[in-house]
């Protein structure tokens, strides 16, 4: 972390890195990963999250965070930004930014909401929309370094709205200890026997792990969507003290 | 200084002669909350104003829609810097309620249901410059934006124009409230840019 | 419950991690606070939390009472940590030679 040297010999952390944009993929139609270059990059956890800035000529600035969508990887950082409609930061990262552009980063922070490979035992993730992005970086970092069980739920609301699809199913073929269930909530693809609808109860006793496995679970997405699926945990027996949880803020519409 | 970052431009800056320093317009009325909405039904709704001596002025919501009201059209600015030009009103003005109350403070600290407060001098509660405002746009104020009833001072930051506001402390000394208390500027004029401590 | 109006805290103390990193040198995301109010020990992370405009205040999980306030102005970064009663944080154990 870069220290500035300020007046009477304090000195004063420099939150702030400059990442520039060396490669982009499209996701969906709305969101799109974003490859990193950050000089120096400390490494960082599955979970945890970056703070994107960005600085207007006027000055002006805006922030807002995006989790690290892959393991550590040298100066390589990796998020996928969700487009938010009226979002001035997303539809800039997601749309506007190139290869060669530079924004500002600070992190890697949140050191609750993460898994570690060392971290035995069976896993439950549930993603509600742009909620996969840390998750994934879990599934990611799993890679050749555990084989702890692993179970994703993931929610969204047409077929279209996957990020990730095709490696997920993949991942999911070719890994025995992984389970990726797909549920939508607005329109099914042909031949999905699962009604269209909200998570519920029933979703995670079918593609969960039952209670007295005592999971791990991860839960991350929209507010409600993030509180109404810890309260299903816990009606469902899970220990409060192993769901954790990742508010990403109202949905949108 | 942040690094600029190409082709960025932040929210469209008008260079409206209308807005205040550093605003822009914008068409919703977005919500800013310190903590979740209270909900109070309107036969628990009291409002009260204190004075420095300790004296209190009480009204129920029957007391105050007995009132004299007034329909205002205001500018209102957060120090978010959002503006939204024109917005419509109804409440009763603090003039009213501070009518009969005997004081010699010079200053104000507005209360609301949910703990929040907000200091400001009295004299800019006074002269038509605020208002218990109990409607917006033709309709009864949602709660989300300060319902049953908000301070309304629209001369000020938004931040002042308190919601769930409960009553008014009037006091001697100026006391910091909730925002003022960690940074934000004890009077909060828009025009001089008055965000923060110090400005 | 209603997505539209506020009812639920928007945000938790994941949102916390960021600004807080600006100053402080250690992890405070897994930090436990005490709540001055309701006596209930919660890791920061679960705060429930409101903001990030004009401020983050960070509030009980139990009793919804303020346990911190947090606002960033363009010279400095306000702190009230006065609805914490004590703040354990984690600290590596010191091992000879390191």
């Amino acid at each position: 972390m870069a220290r500035a040297a300020v007046s009477g010999g304090l000195t004063v952390r420099r939150a702030w890195r400059a990442a520039r944009l060396i490669e982009r993929r499209t996701e969906t139609a709305t969101a799109s990963t974003l490859v990193l270059e950050v000089p120096g990059w400390p490494g960082h956890l599955a979970g945890q999250h970056v703070d994107v800035r960005l600085t207007a000529p006027d000055g002006y600035q805006a922030a807002r965070s995006y989790s690290l969508a892959a393991p550590a990887n040298g100066d390589r950082v990796e998020i996928t930004v969700q487009r938010v409609p009226d979002g001035e930061v997303s539809s800039y990262l997601a749309d506007e930014a190139r290869s060669g552009d530079s924004v500002e980063l600070r992190g890697p922070v949140g050191g609750w909401f993460v898994w570690k490979p060392e971290d035995n035992g069976p896993v439950l993730l549930v993603a509600g929309g742009s909620g996969v992005v840390p998750l994934m970086a879990m599934i990611r970092s799993r890679d050749g370094v555990s084989f702890a069980p692993f179970r994703l739920i993931y929610s969204v609301r047409t077929p279209e709205d996957q990020i990730y699809h095709q490696e997920l199913r993949r991942r999911a073929t070719q890994d025995g200890e992984l389970d990726v269930t797909v549920i939508y909530t607005r329109s099914a693809p042909e031949g999905e026997q699962r009604p269209v609808g909200r998570i519920g109860a029933d979703d995670l006793v079918s593609h969960g792990w039952p209670a007295d496995v005592e999971p791990a679970c991860y839960v991350c997405g929209p507010t409600a969507f993030v509180e109404a699926v810890s309260d299903l945990l816990v009606a469902l027996g899970h220990d409060p003290a192993k769901i954790k949880t990742e508010r990403f803020g109202p949905s949108g519409p | 200084m942040g690094i600029f970052t190409r082709g960025f431009g932040g929210r469209r800056r008008d260079s409206n002669q209308q807005l205040p320093p550093g605003q822009y317009l914008t068409r919703d009325f977005p919500v800013l909350s310190a903590g979740p909405t209270p909900r109070i039904p309107l036969d628990a709704w009291e409002f009260t104003v204190t004075t420095e001596l300790g004296e209190s002025h009480q009204w129920s919501w029957t007391e105050l829609m007995a009132l004299p009201a007034e329909s205002i059209t205001v500018d209102i600015h957060c120090v978010t810097r959002w503006s939204k030009l024109g917005t419509a009103w109804r409440g009763v003005s603090l003039e009213t309620l501070l009518a009969d109350v005997e004081t010699g403070a010079d200053f104000a600290l507005a209360h609301s249901y949910g703990g929040y407060t907000t200091n400001l001098p009295l004299e800019d509660l006074l002269d038509g410059k605020a208002w218990v405002a109990y409607a917006y746009d033709g309709e009864e104020l949602a709660p989300e934006h300060g319902g049953p009833a908000r301070l309304l001072v629209p001369h000020l930051y938004f931040w002042k124009s308190a919601k769930w506001v409960r009553g008014i402390e009037l006091m001697n000394q100026d006391s910091p409230g909730f925002w003022e208390q960690l940074g934000y500027h004890d009077y909060g004029d828009p025009w001089r840019e008055q965000r923060y401590q110090g400005d | 419950m209603n997505e539209q109006t506020d009812e639920v805290a928007m945000y938790d103390g994941n949102t916390l991690a960021g600004p807080l990193s600006e100053v402080f040198a250690v992890e405070l995301t897994t930090a436990v606070g005490r709540c001055r109010s309701c006596g209930t020990s919660s890791q920061v992370a679960t705060f429930r939390v409101y903001g990030p405009e004009p401020g983050l205040v960070g509030r009980c999980p139990h009793c919804e009472d303020v346990l911190m306030r947090l606002v960033r102005t363009p010279d400095s970064l306000w702190l009230d940590f006065s609805g914490i009663s004590a703040l354990r944080i984690s600290m590596p154990t010191d091992a000879a030679g390191s």
